[in-house]
């Protein structure tokens, strides 16, 4: 694991904020001792009365504030959407490996709630092109966090708009999604999902199945390129 | 010194988090097969309402990794070492057993005598214990499953076997569903079943084996705070054992550890060690 200590990187945060988009909840922290590190790393955060923490990507990092978009699936995710200003939240993070910015014509490519780490990636490269899909327009309002993104609507997908020469692919979303553009962009960098417990190598549980292989998504990934 | 408190095995990684292990008074390992296990396709882990489910199913490096490459790298931590080990007969545990033996930088053997995510071996845990005994000299440790109509049994005819301490309690076997499809939320169905929940199960075995047997009890299932941990040392426990809370809290090492003296300063005890066993009396 790279990085500082991971005690280091763990700390209770208050809620600075949060908003409804589309059927997503932003919520907001105050970094505290927290750094954002590179987009595509997850952060855990732990829902008040659950057992685990949920990983979530970062999706703005702003001065002395995080921003996560929170898509409330289950009773953790719900919990975290509840939340209230001045409310507080642990936090651990920056954890994993994100994706490697240093491409030379990159593209955003996102499904869903894989919107998620694309708006701190889009600031971090300058306003690169990007592609995101939605299953409905309600969704697609989270598409407004990403500035100048194309937007396609179920059942259009995003391999629609990828064309002959979509140049360096970062691609997060459903795991459909992911092996439908790594069939057209075999060295496109993708970001996957699965369950987690702890987040930073202790429980073995978010192993992901990738060509055959099984790969712990939290030191492997959660950014996962072909070789 | 204190009550000394441990990691469950399979709930840390040293070497990936090891200033969350650095705390610890001994670090045990991942329960360690003979042959280098994939281990259980995903998903592996689900939340429930009071605890979690895991179906990792050993994953893991294998004996002869475990000797070329996991134990000298924790031995540069300077952390003191207990191996779990896991077999599917009794050779497979008396054979890993023996080649531990002449491991120095390993303090103690626990033997998993209970993963509910593999085949269980056929023979029984007292048989497993008396091969490994006749194979090590070094402490054993027999860990138990809660799901026994008698645990104190099991725990005499184990100690009757040759082990000279037990880690109570493992996993029960357990089953989550989708609600949206009402198919299991693990990719092998069911699973372990720890957290919280575990609590009151790990205090009832606990307090049963110590009535049962007199030998050192690591206890473990539920432990969140100091207050937990004081009440696992009430019933019987010797060693508190922290698992599914280091996933939640990578800090819970020395939180813990702080909470139970003030838990037993609280209640006028200067050494939470001699509170051990008073819920028996």
């Amino acid at each position: 694991m790279t990085g500082a200590a991971l005690l280091d990187r763990s700390a209770t945060l208050r809620v600075s904020g949060t908003e409804p988009i589309g059927p997503y909840t932003l919520l907001r922290v105050a970094s505290g001792p927290i750094a954002a590190g590179v987009p595509g790393q997850f952060f855990m955060l732990h829902p008040p009365g659950r057992v685990l923490p949920r990983p979530m990507s970062l999706c703005l990092a702003e001065a002395g504030e995080l921003g996560f978009l929170i898509d409330p699936i289950g009773p953790g995710t719900r919990a975290l959407c509840e939340l209230e200003v001045g409310e507080s939240l642990h936090v651990l993070g920056p954890l994993g490996k994100g994706f490697d910015l240093t491409v030379a014509r990159p593209l955003l490519v996102g499904g869903g709630i894989g919107v998620a780490p694309f708006p701190y990636a889009s600031q971090a490269l300058g306003g690169p092109p990007a592609i995101l899909g939605f299953r409905s327009a309600h969704h697609a309002e989270a598409a407004a966090l990403v500035p100048g993104a194309e937007v396609v609507i179920e059942p259009t997908f995003v391999t629609a708009l990828l064309g002959d020469d979509p140049g360096d692919v970062l691609a997060c979303g459903p795991a459909p999604m992911l092996e439908a553009v790594r069939r057209l962009v075999p060295q496109a960098q993708l970001a996957w999902e699965a369950p987690m417990a702890c987040g930073y190598g202790a429980c073995y549980g978010c192993v992901v199945e990738v060509d055959g292989r099984l790969q712990r998504l939290c030191i492997a990934g959660p950014v996962l390129q072909a070789a | 010194m204190t009550v000394p408190i441990v990691n469950a095995s399979g709930c840390l990684d040293a070497l990936t988090a090891p200033d969350v292990a650095a705390p610890l008074d001994a670090f045990v390992t991942k329960t360690i097969t003979p042959e280098p296990r994939e281990g259980s396709p995903p998903v592996r882990i689900a939340e429930t309402e009071f605890g979690m489910l895991n179906s990792i199913g050993l994953q893991g490096p294998g004996l002869e990794g475990l000797l070329a490459q996991t134990l000298p790298a924790l031995a540069l931590q300077g952390l003191r070492v207990w191996v779990s080990v896991g077999g599917f007969s009794v050779g497979d545990y008396a054979g890993i057993c023996e080649r531990l033996e002449e491991r120095a930088d390993v303090e103690l053997i626990e033997l998993n005598l209970s993963c509910p995510n593999v085949e269980e071996a056929p023979e029984s845990s007292a048989q497993i214990v008396a091969g490994c005994r006749a194979r090590t000299t070094k402490p054993l440790y027999a860990k138990l499953s809660p799901a026994t109509w008698d645990i104190g049994e099991s725990a005499k005819a184990v100690v009757a076997a040759g082990a000279d301490g037990l880690s109570l309690v493992n996993t029960m076997r357990g089953m989550a569903l989708e609600p949206a499809t009402l198919r299991p939320k693990l990719g092998r169905g069911s699973g372990g079943y720890s957290g919280p929940a575990l609590k009151p199960i790990a205090l009832a075995c606990v307090s049963a084996c110590a009535r049962a047997v007199d030998v050192p009890i690591v206890g473990m299932g539920g432990v969140r705070t100091g207050l937990d941990a004081l009440e696992l040392v009430a019933a019987g426990a010797s060693v508190v054992s922290l698992g599914t809370i280091l996933f939640a809290d990578p800090g819970a090492p020395t939180r813990v550890r702080r909470e139970l003296q003030e838990e037993a300063t609280r209640r006028g005890i200067a050494d939470p060690r001699t509170v051990r066993g008073i819920a028996n009396s």
